[in-house]
C-alpha cells in the first residue's frame, strides 16, 4: 500500500508538486490524471524514491522511502515515462538483469523471466536486441521489468503510451486482473484508461490535487452530470417550456426544436438536485399528458470535468 | 627453458593474485547487487567494440612507441623500466577516461538511471559495481601487454621483479584516472564531455606531481600567494611520485595508501555527483 502525505517539491523557485496527499490500498488501482507539466511525473518520481522530496513523506508498505530506502524500494515494481532500458542488451538478457536486481531468488528467474514474457506478449522479441524493438516492444519489455517480482506496489507512468489501439486494450485489462492484488498507481492523460481500469482517480493541477473520487464521483461532478434531454409532444413547445422553467429541480432549459406539436430540449439540473431532475421531468410530462418520445439523463463527462478544473487562465 | 619458466611465475602469480582479489571482492566480499551490476557492465563493454578498439589503441601506441622510439631495442641491457613504464600512464591519461566515460553519463543518456536508483540497492552498490567492471577492463588491457615483457626476456635477463612493480605502479595511475572519470561522467549525460574533462583533469593530476613543480614552488612561495594554496593542493595530490616510487620496486605503505584514498575519494564523490542531480 503506498500512503502518500503532503508531498512538495521544489525546483529553485518553480514550485512542482504543492502538498498532494492521497492513499492507496491493496486491491485499488488509482489512476492519476492531470495535464501535461501538472507535477504527475515528479510526483510518481519521488513514490519511487528518484527524487527527494522537499518536504513530506512517501511510505510503501509501512516502510518510508527515505528512511527504509532500500526495504521499501524492494516492494515497488516502476515504469518510468520513457521506459528507459539498455540498448546493449536482448529482451532476456535485460528481464534476467531486472530479475536479479529486484531480488527474485536465482532458482526461480527463469521462471519469473518466462511469465514476465508471456504477461506483456513479447515471446517475439524474446532474444531480440533492445535497441532495434519497436516502440510498443520496448515499452512493453519496460513494462514487463516493472512486474518481474511480482511487488506489492506498482507505478506505472503512461503505461499505454505509444501502443496500439489493440496493445492499450490489452495493457488496461491486465492492470486491472494486476489491481486486484496490488496496490497501482499509474498516470495517464487518456480519460476513457481511467473507466476502463481504476477504482479510483485523482485530477492534478499545478502541483496540486483538485479532485479525488472514484470515476462515477468524479463523473457526476461535472457540469453536465445529471441534464435531461426530452422529446415530447402534446403541448406547444413554448407551454411546454414555461413548465419546465418552473420545476424547482431544473436550472435552465435549452431548447433544441420547438413547434406547436412539442418540444425537443436539455434540462440542466439546478444546485444539487442532479439526481432528481429526471424523475421530475417525467412526472410533469404525466401530469400533462405529453407523450414521452425520449428521456434521457446524461451521465457526466470526465473530460469536461478534468476541462473545468484544469483551464489555464489563458484559456477563459 | 627455465627462463620460459622463471617468466611464467613471475608474472602468472601477481596476475592471479590481482584476478583472485576481484573474484574475493565480487563473491565473497560485496553484496548480490553489485555483483549483477558488475556482470551487466562488463558483459557491455565486451559486446560492443569499445574494448577491443580501446585494447588495439593502447597495445598498439605503447608497443610500438616503446620499440621504435624509445629504444628498448638498442638499449643493450633489457631495462624495461624507462622507455616503458615512464610513458605507460601518459597514454593512460586518455585510455583510461576512454574506456570509464560511458560508466554514468551513459545511464543518464539512457534514462535507465532512473531505473538502476529505483531499484532496492544503495547508490554505492552501483558505483562500485561499475568501477570495478572498468578496472577489469584496464586489468586485461595490462595483461595483453604481456608480449614486451617476453621480449625483453627474451632479449636479455631483465630483473623481472622490477618490471613487476611498473605494471603494478601503472594499474594504480589507471584506477586513479578511472575514478576521476567516475565522478566526471556522473556529471555530464554526454560521453565527449566526460572523456574531455576526464582528460584535461588527469593531465593536471599527472603533471601536478612533477619534481620541478615542486622546486617550483619553493621559489613562488613568497610570491604569488593566491595561486600558491592551488598549485600546493594539485601537487599533492599529484600522482607522478607515488608512481615513480612503486614502479622502482619499493612498495611503500605511503604510496599505496595515497592510491586507494584517491580511489575511494573519488567514488564517494560520484555518489555526491549522482546524489546532487537527482535533486
Amino acid at each position: 500500500m503506498i500512503e502518500v502525505e503532503n508531498l512538495h517539491k521544489h525546483f529553485g523557485s518553480k514550485v512542482a508538486v504543492d502538498g498532494v496527499s492521497f492513499i492507496v490500498k491493496k486491491g485499488e488501482v488509482l489512476g492519476f490524471l492531470g495535464p501535461n507539466g501538472a507535477g504527475k511525473s515528479t510526483t510518481m518520481r519521488m513514490v519511487t524514491g528518484y527524487l527527494p522530496a522537499t518536504k513530506g513523506s512517501v511510505r510503501i508498505g509501512g516502510a518510508d522511502i527515505e528512511e527504509n530506502e532500500i526495504e521499501a524500494k524492494a516492494k515497488i515494481g516502476y515504469l518510468p515515462e520513457a521506459a528507459p532500458l539498455y540498448s546493449d542488451m536482448t529482451v532476456e538478457a535485460f528481464l534476467r538483469f531486472a530479475a536479479e536486481m529486484r531480488r527474485v531468488p536465482a532458482s526461480e528467474i527463469q521462471a519469473a523471466v518466462d511469465k514476465a514474457i508471456e504477461t506483456t506478449f513479447l515471446e517475439p522479441v524474446r532474444h531480440q536486441s533492445v535497441d532495434t524493438l519497436s516502440k510498443g516492444y520496448r515499452h512493453r519489455t519496460c513494462f514487463a521489468q516493472s512486474i518481474i517480482h511480482d511487488p506489492e506496489v506498482l507505478i506505472l507512468d503512461e503505461p499505454t503510451d505509444g501502443l496500439d489501439p489493440n496493445q492499450k486494450h490489452e495493457i488496461r485489462q491486465l492492470i486491472r486482473r494486476m489491481g486486484e492484488t496490488k496496490a497501482i498507481l499509474f498516470s495517464t492523460h487518456i480519460l476513457e484508461e481511467v473507466e476502463a481500469s481504476c477504482t479510483r482517480a485523482i485530477i492534478i493541477d499545478r502541483g496540486k490535487v483538485v479532485a479525488d473520487g472514484t470515476p462515477e464521483e468524479l463523473k457526476a461532478r461535472a457540469t453536465n452530470a445529471g441534464t435531461v434531454l426530452l422529446r415530447a409532444t402534446g403541448l406547444a413547445g413554448s407551454g411546454i417550456r414555461t413548465e419546465l422553467e418552473k420545476l424547482s429541480e431544473s436550472d435552465s432549459v435549452d431548447v433544441i426544436e420547438s413547434s406547436d406539436e412539442g418540444i425537443t430540449a436539455r434540462i440542466s439540473p439546478a444546485k444539487g438536485k442532479a439526481q432528481k431532475l429526471g424523475a421530475a421531468v417525467s412526472g410533469l410530462c404525466k401530469d400533462k399528458n405529453l407523450t414521452i418520445h425520449e428521456l434521457k439523463v446524461e451521465e457526466g463527462r470526465l473530460d469536461l470535468l478534468f476541462r473545468e478544473l484544469t483551464k489555464r487562465d489563458a484559456d477563459k | 627453458m627455465d627462463a620460459f619458466i622463471t617468466l611464467i611465475v613471475a608474472f602468472a602469480i601477481p596476475t592471479a593474485i590481482v584476478a583472485a582479489i576481484f573474484v574475493g571482492l565480487l563473491f565473497y566480499v560485496l553484496p548480490r547487487e553489485v555483483r549483477t551490476i558488475f556482470k551487466r557492465e562488463l558483459k557491455s563493454y565486451f559486446t560492443s567494440p569499445i574494448a577491443y578498439v580501446l585494447f588495439v589503441v593502447f597495445l598498439g601506441i605503447s608497443n610500438a612507441l616503446s620499440f621504435f622510439f624509445t629504444g628498448v631495442l638498442e638499449g643493450g641491457e633489457a631495462d624495461l623500466f624507462l622507455p616503458y613504464f615512464q610513458y605507460l600512464p601518459w597514454y593512460l591519461i586518455l585510455i583510461a577516461p576512454a574506456v570509464g566515460m560511458r560508466l554514468w553519463s551513459e545511464e543518464q543518456r539512457l534514462g535507465t538511471m532512473e531505473l538502476m536508483l529505483t531499484m532496492p540497492l544503495a547508490p554505492w552498490h552501483a558505483i562500485l559495481g561499475k568501477y570495478l567492471a572498468a578496472a577489469v577492463v584496464l586489468f586485461t588491457m595490462l595483461v595483453l601487454s604481456f608480449p614486451i615483457v617476453w621480449t625483453v626476456n627474451y632479449l636479455g635477463e631483465p630483473d623481472n621483479g622490477v618490471i613487476m612493480a611498473g605494471f603494478v605502479a601503472t594499474y594504480f595511475v589507471a584506477l586513479c584516472f578511472l575514478a576521476v572519470t567516475s565522478v566526471i561522467s556522473a556529471i555530464t549525460r554526454s560521453q565527449l564531455v566526460a572523456l574531455l574533462v576526464s582528460v584535461a583533469i588527469c593531465l593536471v593530476l599527472w603533471l601536478g606531481g612533477l619534481p620541478h613543480l615542486s622546486e617550483m614552488l619553493m621559489n613562488l612561495k613568497g610570491g604569488w600567494l593566491v595561486a600558491w594554496p592551488v598549485l600546493k593542493l594539485v601537487n599533492m595530490v599529484g600522482v607522478m611520485p607515488h608512481f615513480t616510487e612503486l614502479a622502482k620496486g619499493v612498495l611503500g605503505l605511503r604510496d599505496v595508501v595515497f592510491f586507494i584514498s584517491f580511489i575511494a575519494f573519488c567514488l564517494i564523490a560520484t555518489s555526491v555527483a549522482i546524489r546532487l542531480k537527482r535533486a
